[in-house]
C-alpha cells in the first residue's frame, strides 16, 4: 500500500459517499416531514439506473439519456406515492416497513421481467471516458471525477433550496416539528409531495449516473438503501448536513476499509488468513462505526428534532 | 390464556402430527412441512420482540444465521454431536443478539429498525466473506446434527417430529414467558414507557433479555434450517428474510405466539403455491402482501377471533 493507491482510494471512496448522499437526502427528509419510513427508496435508484440506461440507448446520447432520467423518475416516484405510499402515511411503522417491503418484491422482480436478469450497461460519454494525471503517472477515470464533480454541485444546490428559499425553509420546519407547520397552514401533504418527488429524482439521477461504472442488475438499489440508512442513523434523522458529513464517512470507511484491512491484518497474520480476516472486517466497519456513533450519540450526529 | 385461545394453536399442532399419516408423507411434502415449521419457530421467537416488546427488527434472519453457521463451523471442525452442537449455537445466537441488542435496544422506534437493519447486513456481509466456509456459494453439511453418536436426524419422519416438538416447546416458552410478570412489563413498557418507569421498571434490561431470548430461538431455528437442507449459505441471511419474517408475524397478527405461527404457515405454502403458478412469484407476492398490510389490521388472528 502506497500512497498513490491511498489517493485513489480516497477519491473512490468520496465519489461513492457523494452517490449515497444523493440517495441519503431524500431518504432523510421524507423520514424527517413525514415520519414515514421507506424502504423503497432503493428501488427509486435502481429504476433511475434502468431508465438512463434505456433512455441513453434509445436517444443514442448519454446526456440526452441522463437529462431525461430526471422527469422520468420524478414522475415515477410520484406514481408510487398516489398508488402505495400515501395510504399508509398514517399507519404505524411497521405497516410501513412491510408495504414499502412489497414495493420492493414488485419492481426487482419487475425489472427482472422486463429486462431479464442479465446485467445491463450504459455507455459511458466519448468525452468522460479517457483519465486525468493527477499525479506523475497516475491517471484517475475521468468520470468519476464528472461523478464528484456534479455530486458537489447538486448537493451545493440542495444545500441553496433547504436553507435559502421558502420551501426548504417549510421543509426544515415540517423536519423539526410537523403538526406545528401543518397548524399554521401550510399544505403539509403537498409539501410531502413535493419532497418525496424531489428525493426520488435524487436517487434515480445517482442511479443513472452510477450506471457506467457499475452493472445495472435487478436488486442493485439493496445494499445502497442499507448503507443510506446507515447513512442517516450517523448523520441524525430530517439532517441534510448530518447526511452529507455521514454519507462522505460511511463512502470513505467502506472503501478504504476494503483496501486497507488485509494489510493491516497482515501485521498480525500471516497472508491468507489475512486476506480473509481482513475482508470479513473490512464489510463489517461501517456497521461497527455505526455502532460506535450510536453508542455515544443515540440519536445521531446532528438530529433535526429535539 | 383462555381455552378459545390455546384451541388454535393446539388445532395447528395435531394437524402437523397427523399430516405425514395423512397423505403428507412423502419427500416433497415433508420438507416442506419441515421448512414451515422452522420459519414457525423463528416468527413466534420475532413475535416475542415485535408483539411482545414492540420492537420492530428488521434484522432477524441474523439470529438464524448465527445459529446455522454455528453448525457449519462446527461441522468444518467435525464436531455433530447434537449435545455439543445445539448448546454451542442457541449460546452463539444468544450472545450476538445481547451485544447488538445492547446498542439497538438504546434507540427506539424507526431508528431500532435501521440499527437491526444494519446489524443482519453486518451479519450478511460477513458470512459472505468467510471464504473457509464457501463464502457466497454457501457450504455443503458432511452430514446433519447426531443424536448421542446416531443418525437419527436423517430419518425424515424422526426430523419431522423433531422439529414439531421443538416448535411446541418455543411456542410454550413464548406463550408463557408473555403470560408471566416479566412479559407484563414488556407489554406495559410497549403501551407506556415513562409509565413502566414511573413504577420502577426499567424497560431496557427486560428489552434486552428479551430480545437474547428471542434470539436463542431463532438460533434453534437456524440449527435445524441447516439440518433440514444440510447446506447453509449467506442467502439465509439477506435482509429480504428478515423482511419475510417480519411479514409472517404481522400476516398472523401480532397478537401472540400462535398468530406467528399460522403466518409463517400461511406464508411457505402461499409462496409454495405461487412458485409453482409462475416463476415470476414475486410479481403477485409483493402486491399481495401491500394489500394484506392495509386491510388486515389483525392479521389471520385477527380474522379467526371475529369470525
Amino acid at each position: 500500500m502506497n500512497t498513490t493507491l491511498l489517493l485513489v482510494q480516497a477519491l473512490n471512496g468520496l465519489q461513492f459517499g457523494i452517490l449515497l448522499f444523493l440517495i441519503a437526502a431524500g431518504l432523510t427528509l421524507v423520514f424527517g416531514v413525514m415520519d414515514f419510513i421507506n424502504l423503497a427508496h432503493g428501488v427509486q435508484y435502481m429504476v433511475g439506473a434502468y431508465l438512463g440506461a434505456t433512455l441513453a440507448a434509445w436517444t443514442g446520447s448519454f446526456w440526452l439519456g441522463l437529462l431525461l432520467t430526471l422527469p422520468a423518475t420524478l414522475a415515477f416516484g410520484l406514481l408510487l406515492e398516489f398508488l402505495v405510499f400515501r395510504h399508509f402515511y398514517d399507519r404505524d411503522h411497521l405497516s410501513q416497513v412491510l408495504a414499502t417491503f412489497g414495493v420492493i418484491l414488485f419492481l426487482n422482480e419487475g425489472m427482472r421481467v422486463l429486462f431479464g436478469t442479465a446485467p445491463m450497461q450504459m455507455p459511458m460519454p466519448a468525452a468522460l471516458s479517457g483519465g486525468i494525471a493527477i499525479m506523475d503517472g497516475l491517471l484517475y477515470p475521468t468520470y468519476r471525477i464528472a461523478i464528484l464533480a456534479v455530486g458537489l454541485a447538486t448537493a451545493a444546490l440542495l444545500w441553496f433550496l433547504v436553507e435559502r428559499t421558502r420551501a426548504g425553509m417549510l421543509v426544515r420546519a415540517g423536519a423539526s416539528n410537523a403538526p406545528m407547520v401543518s397548524a399554521l397552514g401550510v399544505d403539509i401533504r403537498r409539501l410531502f409531495m413535493l419532497v418525496f418527488g424531489f428525493g426520488a429524482m435524487l436517487a434515480g439521477f445517482a442511479g443513472a449516473l452510477a450506471a457506467p461504472i457499475l452493472s445495472v442488475e435487478p436488486g442493485m438499489g439493496d445494499t445502497p438503501l442499507i448503507l443510506a440508512f446507515v447513512v442517516i442513523v450517523i448523520g441524525g434523522i430530517g439532517s441534510i448536513r448530518g447526511a452529507f458529513l455521514a454519507a462522505l464517512l460511511v463512502g470513505l470507511v467502506e472503501t478504504l476499509g476494503r483496501g486497507l484491512m488485509p494489510d493491516l491484518m497482515r501485521l498480525f497474520l500471516d497472508p491468507s488468513a489475512a486476506r480473509q480476516t481482513g475482508a470479513a472486517l473490512a464489510s463489517m466497519l461501517v456497521y461497527i462505526v455505526m455502532a460506535a456513533i450510536l453508542a455515544f450519540r443515540p440519536a445521531g450526529l446532528f438530529p433535526a428534532r429535539r | 390464556m383462555t381455552w378459545r385461545d390455546a384451541a388454535v394453536p393446539l388445532a395447528i399442532f395435531a394437524l402437523l402430527a397427523i399430516a405425514p399419516f395423512a397423505g403428507f408423507g412423502q419427500g416433497h411434502s415433508l420438507t416442506l412441512l419441515a421448512r414451515a415449521m422452522i420459519f414457525g419457530m423463528a416468527a413466534i421467537s420475532l413475535s416475542l420482540i415485535v408483539g411482545g416488546a414492540g420492537l420492530v427488527s428488521l434484522g432477524h434472519a441474523a439470529m438464524l444465521g448465527v445459529g446455522a453457521y454455528t453448525v457449519v463451523v462446527l461441522d468444518h471442525a467435525r464436531i455433530t454431536e447434537g449435545w455439543m452442537v445445539v448448546p454451542i449455537a442457541i449460546a452463539a445466537s444468544a450472545a450476538f443478539a445481547a451485544v447488538t441488542g445492547a446498542i439497538a435496544i438504546r434507540t427506539s422506534g424507526v431508528h431500532f429498525i435501521m440499527i437491526t437493519l444494519a446489524f443482519g447486513q453486518m451479519a450478511f456481509f460477513a458470512t459472505s466473506s468467510l471464504a473457509l466456509y464457501g463464502g457466497d456459494d454457501g457450504y455443503t453439511l458432511y452430514s446433519r446434527t447426531e443424536l448421542f453418536g446416531t443418525r437419527a436426524l436423517e430419518g425424515r419422519l424422526f426430523f419431522h417430529f423433531t422439529c414439531l416438538a421443538l416448535l411446541i416447546l418455543c411456542w410454550a416458552l413464548v406463550q408463557a414467558l408473555l403470560a408471566s410478570r416479566f412479559g407484563r412489563v414488556l407489554r406495559a413498557a410497549r403501551e407506556n414507557e415513562t409509565r413502566a418507569r414511573a413504577v420502577g421498571f426499567e424497560p431496557y434490561r427486560y428489552r434486552l433479555v428479551a430480545y437474547a431470548i428471542a434470539g436463542a430461538i431463532g438460533g434453534l431455528a437456524g440449527v435445524l434450517l441447516a439440518n433440514g437442507t444440510e447446506f447453509v449459505a449467506p442467502a439465509y441471511v439477506t435482509w429480504q428474510r428478515s423482511g419475510d419474517l417480519l411479514f409472517m408475524v404481522i400476516l398472523g397478527g401480532a397478537a401472540g405466539p400462535h398468530g406467528a405461527l399460522m403466518g409463517a404457515l400461511a406464508f411457505i405454502l402461499v409462496e409454495e403455491w405461487l412458485a409453482h403458478v409462475t416463476e415470476h412469484w414475486r410479481l403477485i407476492f409483493g402486491p399481495l402482501l401491500i394489500l394484506c398490510v392495509y386491510y388486515m389490521r389483525g392479521g389471520i388472528a385477527g380474522l379467526l377471533r371475529r369470525g
